[in-house]
């Protein structure tokens, strides 16, 4: 489960890449990928198991500003909890 | 992986780098006729063709077979689909493999490790592999956790085995398996052959479905749990391939660049040789490739079905091999007019007498 305090690790078998074709990122694992959003992309960047959620939307909300903070915590929670049902991403914990 | 275009663009590369294999299963997808086909591709060949396949779009590129590992060039392979940040899996029987060289495919860059696993006795297993694996199997799935890689179980499902497919759950968990394919039985090649033995009971597959479906649940987030479509007894054809020549590129030992594993036994289609052309000019103008691209080659139902997006028509193998006509809608299909051959094989297997299996040719 994903809250605010979670520590979200990407899973070994999830890499990112840039897709230069769609000038996109995305996330592959096997046999599939996600495409990703900016602010996906960015999120996953910081899921190295240092940054809090909270700590994570902190960062993000100085460079996504036409969105409240509220609504950013909300999109990046639903997101996280995707890759995590997924396996994609763990708690690395305290 | 596709979400916002039609146009054709690979995503996965299936690079069969061989058609040698220590196995002998009688439902093997590649083509009866292997033996006579050679690896004719260099190791320089297939850098480039990972090179020409990434600059098309390419961001995933199975190693697969045959018996990848029979290929002494593997860690170069592995080094350079790397170099072009390529998700790469090795899709192996694990028999020819060593601890030390699975190590050093590791340390060259290797994404994913999937194994095939028959069955889970040992006296099963190998009946189905022709070989004794089944411990050798185990043995390096459990390498391929303890050195971090992430790993895919893959079971082939059919009458013998679908009956166990708990056993199958919990023998992946307790791989630590990242990934379990359950794969029904594709009847194509030598499954085709040896389909009166293999096809399961409809109740059979009720059963393992439901097994499938509450081991996704129970495991979510632990371990990615799939069902493939057993396509004899579902009311529409899967999406083969998601559609010919769209976002598969398979290339064969012999260098042949196709749709699917097994097109290449289409008669009237030409495939281009990725020795003699450049991967881009045969993946736009390969006529083999463009023949069922699109909605124009589709017969009725297809034409005027709601499903042709969504199936793109079903599988143009098994439309030729069980009607004889590869334009034909895949007689899978409830609405083909061929569906009552299906029908037929479907009630006449359970029933049938007894036989050995047909192995693969060594």
């Amino acid at each position: 489960m994903i809250s605010a305090g979670t520590r979200p690790r990407l899973a070994a078998k999830a890499r990112l890449r840039w897709d230069r074709k769609a000038e996109r990122w995305m996330l592959l694992y096997p046999e599939r990928g996600l495409v990703l959003n900016p602010t996906a992309a960015d999120v996953v960047q910081l899921c190295t198991g240092e940054h809090t959620v909270d700590a994570i939307v902190e960062k993000l909300a100085e460079k996504y500003t036409t969105q409240t903070r509220d609504a950013l915590e909300q999109e990046i929670l639903t997101f996280l909890g995707r890759l995590a049902e997924r396996g994609l991403v763990s708690d690395h914990g305290e | 992986m596709s979400e916002d275009t039609t146009a054709p663009r690979p995503y996965t590369l299936v690079a069969e780098l061989t058609y040698r294999c220590p196995l002998r299963c009688p439902y093997c997808s590649n083509p009866t006729d292997w033996a006579r086909r050679d690896d004719a591709l260099t190791t320089e060949d297939w850098l480039r063709i990972f090179r020409e396949a990434e600059d098309l779009g390419v961001v995933q590129l199975n190693l697969t077979g045959g018996e990848p590992l029979v290929r002494d060039d593997l860690e170069q392979l592995v080094e350079g689909a790397r170099a072009l940040d390529l998700y790469t899996n090795l899709i192996t029987s694990a028999i020819p493999l060593t601890r030390a060289r699975l190590a050093g495919l590791a340390a060259r860059g290797l994404n994913n490790v999937q194994i095939s696993i028959q069955d889970v006795t040992r006296d099963a297993s190998d009946r189905i592999a022709g070989l004794a694996s089944f411990d050798r199997k185990l043995e390096a799935a459990r390498w391929v956790k303890e050195l971090g890689l992430p790993l895919t179980v893959n079971t082939v499902l059919h009458r013998d085995n679908l009956d166990r497919v708990v056993e199958v759950v919990a023998l992946a968990e307790t791989l630590s398996a990242d990934r379990l394919e359950l794969a029904n039985t594709q009847y194509l090649g030598w499954a085709l052959r040896n389909r009166a033995q293999l096809l399961p009971t409809r109740e059979q597959l009720a059963g393992a479905r439901e097994v499938a479906r509450a081991a996704r649940t129970r495991l979510k987030g632990r371990m990615e749990v799939l069902f493939v479509t057993p396509d004899y007894y579902a009311e529409f054809p899967k999406s083969c391939m998601d559609g010919w020549g769209r976002r598969f590129l398979v290339v064969s030992p012999d260098g042949l660049v196709l749709p699917c594993h097994v097109a290449h036994t289409l008669p009237g289609l030409t495939f281009d040789n990725a020795k003699t052309a450049s991967l881009g000019d045969i993946w736009r103008g390969s006529p083999a490739l463009n023949a069922f691209r699109g909605e124009a080659w589709m017969p009725e139902p297809c034409r005027s079905c709601d499903r042709r997006t969504l199936d793109f028509g079903g599988c143009r193998c098994q439309a030729y091999h069980l009607t004889g006509d590869a334009a034909a809608t895949d007689p899978v299909c409830s609405l083909s007019p061929h569906h009552g051959v299906i029908d037929a094989a479907v009630a006449a297997a359970p029933g049938a007498t007894p036989r050995a299996f047909e192995y693969r040719a060594r």
